[in-house]
């Protein structure tokens, strides 16, 4: 049965051998994998950009001003207004182009704060241990305990709807899920030797957090960021809705659609269009979510 | 036993398997041939990434997950497995063929009681019913020395120790009496002592049920004791075929002689230490995680140049001595001096300077460094924080560190973790503790990660880098062949006491004392015979001992 085996030419241990070159910039890696992303993703991708595009070069774009009574009310699609006009007389289009800028800058701020909140002390809560995290985590507790919205509008009443304190009160309580969600992805990594390494290596707790955590904590954090601002951008336009978001004349899909919701009656879908936008934005960002958790998360198709 | 007349159970031709990463496939099983008849167990060696384990699974006709079978045949008693259809393999699986992992505390279902772990495979399989199942536990367990063979089925996993854990699954995977089990590095994960009763188990199932048995494993000690046969693997080929007296005593192939060589390094005596003031001294300490005691009353020195072995079984408080003199674990009572200075007990009461006198190792290089942080920042950061060393001058301690530890600073500085081997990411570890200048080393477990001959190279490198900078080593280890290599004096642990302690050749020279004695003769050799030895020893000694009474 003892077939003749190979001679195995050199004995060298694995140890002597060098690991392959990498010669490949992050961008190129970066286009590649974009490139053999699904459908899907770049389609997500794509809108993503449209939108920061137009709310970018807003002013550029419309064709009034964002505030500005061009025509008469309830006008239809035209020439002159390609979508129609508002109840005030306002060109639709030029508001919807300036919603852009409003609700989504607002919301990424709101997202902005939220995480930096939440990741703050929900990194603190897992290297700190001990009471610090009993405290914080009780304290996140008791504010989920509230229903969102409810809660929002409550402290909105109390607090008066400004914008600062639309994007701060918002920010806080979404704060708590961003808090939960970092503190769980940091309590695996902080179980690790190197963790306990820079410990005793003298560290402070800044840098455990920031270099040793935080790097290793990124993919879900920036898939949870993109479901967040989702979830802040809705809550912002549903206020809005609700008459307790951003205030006119601020042009906002989410008040738009409330300000134009009797046209509905009359068979006209313009009012339908800011909530559209509001949509397909949640489903861009859904998807490129989507693919970016599939790729960090080491799932793989089946063959 | 004569097999010429009989037909092979289990016969492999020209297996070829491939898996699937990097977005191609690559061959990591190529044209292995295996024939094996009933009452013979194979040994295949190799080192990790050789594919032990690839083909042990083959066996059952399975490939894992992102893994295909590519070409060859697997016959298993007159059926080739490889165009056989699922449902034909489910059938044999469990019930003619059957598998024992590394790990059993992972392979058990924590919810369920061990018996009735056992006996779902007899009902699935519709070999008995579950009364029947429940008999034939109780029986296999007193068969296989179970200690309270008719109740301990009814016990959940975790109430059991390891080894017992280890047997009761070879139990279960008796259950239906298959044709063929499949052992993959089922002692790995247990202490000497407990190993040796799991192999005598399972020596004897093979030979009273007269099946044949693949045995997977990377310890060249424990294959001599099981295996009839030995196939040396490496890179998915066959290095090597021969009966396990003619591999051992004479081995044709340069790799698989250099395997055996692999414990053969030993360092140079060195002076026993002298009367000075020792570089650590533990005093009376006693510690506890929580209510618990784990330690009681430990009392060591280590010198500078020395290195000090911490032995014992899993659970025998030697890491926890570690991390007593690390700070990690204040003590409840006693103190650590270093270099005569009594250090504050916890960690972060310690400054700069009294942190970098120690450094540590760990065993698992793959956690121990932050796969997101270059080698440069690994290595670097003790430069910065504990030496202040900035620009050309970091740049250049960072070439130093590098070549000292026989690694091209130009190719590694830039890499990630994740693009080094194990043995790499263990160098890596040990540079970042000599960045610190430290004088005393801890070494929790370094080597027992990784293969024999990787493991053999940061030895070596460990003990030159103690000759050239004069270091002190805390050497935490359960492999007793370690010890040998690198020890110059030991400590034998036991439930948190110090049983044993001194210079290594009083310790490994008689007379012992009784659990060293037990730990020493428990340490498997190159020997076939040396298990059957070992055994009628014991006996004789047991025998001795009941007269004596």
């Amino acid at each position: 049965m003892t077939e003749p085996t190979k001679p195995t030419s050199t004995i060298e241990s694995a140890d002597a051998m060098p690991p392959p070159p990498r010669d490949e910039s992050k961008a190129s890696i970066a286009w590649r994998e974009l490139k053999k992303a699904p459908f899907t993703a770049q389609f997500g991708i794509l809108i993503i950009i449209t939108y920061i595009t137009v709310a970018v070069f807003a002013p550029v774009l419309a064709p009034y001003g964002e505030s500005e009574i061009v025509g008469t009310e309830y006008d239809v699609w035209s020439n002159q207004f390609p979508l129609g006009t508002d109840n005030l007389g306002r060109d639709m289009m030029t508001r919807l182009i300036y919603g852009a800028r409003n609700t989504v800058g607002i919301a990424l701020i709101t997202t902005l704060l939220a995480f930096f909140l939440g990741g703050t002390l929900g990194i603190m809560a897992a290297v700190l241990g001990g009471w610090y995290d009993q405290l914080t985590s009780r304290a996140v507790d008791v504010l989920m305990a509230i229903p969102g919205l409810i809660f929002a509008m409550l402290l909105l009443t109390i607090f008066g709807t400004s914008i600062p304190s639309l994007i701060i009160i918002i920010g806080v309580l979404d704060s708590t899920r961003v808090f939960r969600i970092a503190r769980a992805v940091s309590l695996n990594v902080v179980v690790m030797d190197y963790i306990e390494s820079a410990k005793l290596r003298g560290e402070k707790v800044t840098w455990i957090a920031l270099r040793e955590v935080l790097p290793n904590i990124m993919p879900p954090l920036v898939a949870e960021f993109g479901l967040r601002f989702c979830f802040v951008f809705l809550t912002i336009s549903a206020l809005s809705f609700l008459g307790l978001g951003l205030q006119p004349p601020t042009a906002d899909w989410g008040s738009m659609v409330r300000d134009n919701a009797t046209l509905i009656t009359y068979g006209d879908i313009t009012p339908l269009l800011p909530a559209a936008a509001i949509a397909l934005l949640t489903i861009g960002v859904n998807f490129v979510v989507d693919w970016f958790l599939h790729k960090t998360s080491g799932i793989k198709d089946e063959y | 036993m004569s097999t010429v007349d009989k037909k092979p159970l289990l016969e492999m031709r020209g297996l070829r398997i491939e898996g699937f990463s990097d977005e191609k496939w690559h061959q990591i099983v190529k044209d292995v041939d295996i024939t094996l008849y009933r009452g013979e167990v194979l040994g295949l060696i190799g080192e990790s990434g050789a594919g032990k384990s690839t083909i042990g699974i083959a066996a059952m006709g399975y490939a894992k997950p992102g893994c295909r079978i590519n070409g060859g045949s697997i016959m298993f008693d007159g059926l080739d497995l490889v165009k056989a259809s699922e449902e034909e393999k489910r059938k044999l699986r469990g019930s003619r063929i059957a598998y024992v992992a590394q790990s059993a505390a992972a392979s058990f279902n924590p919810a369920h009681k061990l018996i009735d772990q056992f006996a779902e495979t007899v009902i699935e399989h519709k070999v008995g019913t579950k009364e029947e199942a429940y008999a034939d536990a109780k029986e296999l367990y007193a068969k296989i020395r179970m200690p309270n063979p008719n109740q301990i089925g009814f016990r959940y996993p975790h109430q059991v120790s390891g080894g017992q854990l280890q047997r009761a699954m070879t139990a279960m995977a008796l259950s239906c009496r298959p044709d063929l089990l499949i052992f993959d590095e089922p002692t790995t994960a247990l202490d000497v002592t407990t190993q040796i009763e799991v192999l005598v188990t399972m020596r004897d199932i093979v030979e009273q049920y007269n099946c044949a048995a693949i045995y997977i494993t990377h310890d060249l000690a424990v294959v001599a004791q099981m295996a009839d046969k030995i196939k040396v693997l490496r890179y998915g080929e066959t290095v090597e075929d021969a009966d396990t007296r003619t591999m051992l005593s004479s081995p044709t192939q340069e790799y698989t002689k250099s395997l055996w060589a692999v414990r053969s390094f030993k360092k140079q005596e060195v002076a026993p230490p002298p009367e000075d003031v020792p570089l650590i001294k533990v005093e009376n300490v006693t510690a506890a995680y929580g209510t618990m005691t784990v330690l009681y009353d430990i009392d060591f020195e280590i010198h500078r140049g020395h290195t000090v072995a911490v032995v014992g079984e899993s659970g025998s408080g030697k890491s926890t001595a570690a991390r007593v003199i690390t700070g990690l674990l204040p003590p409840k009572q006693g103190d650590v001096y270093y270099d005569g200075v009594k250090y504050p007990r916890d960690y972060r009461k310690r400054n700069k300077e009294q942190l970098r006198q120690a450094q540590m190792i760990y065993q698992m290089a793959d956690t121990a460094v932050n796969p997101r942080q270059k080698i440069r920042d690994i290595v670097g950061r003790p430069l910065t924080f504990y030496l202040g060393l900035q620009g050309a001058e970091k740049e250049q301690r960072l070439h130093e560190l590098m070549d000292m530890i026989e690694m091209d600073p130009n190719v590694f500085l830039d890499r990630l973790p994740g693009e080094l081997s194990g043995g790499q990411k263990q160098r890596i570890c040990i540079a970042r503790a000599l960045a610190a200048n430290p004088t005393f080393i801890i070494c929790d477990e370094v080597t027992s990660a990784l293969d024999q001959l990787v493991a053999e190279g940061i030895l070596k490198l460990l003990d030159r880098l103690q000759q050239e900078l004069n270091l002190a080593y805390m050497f935490i280890t359960h492999d007793l062949a370690t010890v040998s290599a690198i020890a110059d004096e030991v400590i034998v642990m036991l439930k948190g006491r110090i049983v044993e302690q001194g210079p290594k050749d009083d310790i490994f020279s008689p007379p012992h004392h009784e659990y060293t004695d037990l730990l020493l003769s428990s340490v498997p050799e190159m020997d076939p015979d040396w298990m059957d030895n070992v055994l009628a020893e014991r006996k004789t000694k047991e025998g001795v001992e009941a007269a004596g009474n």
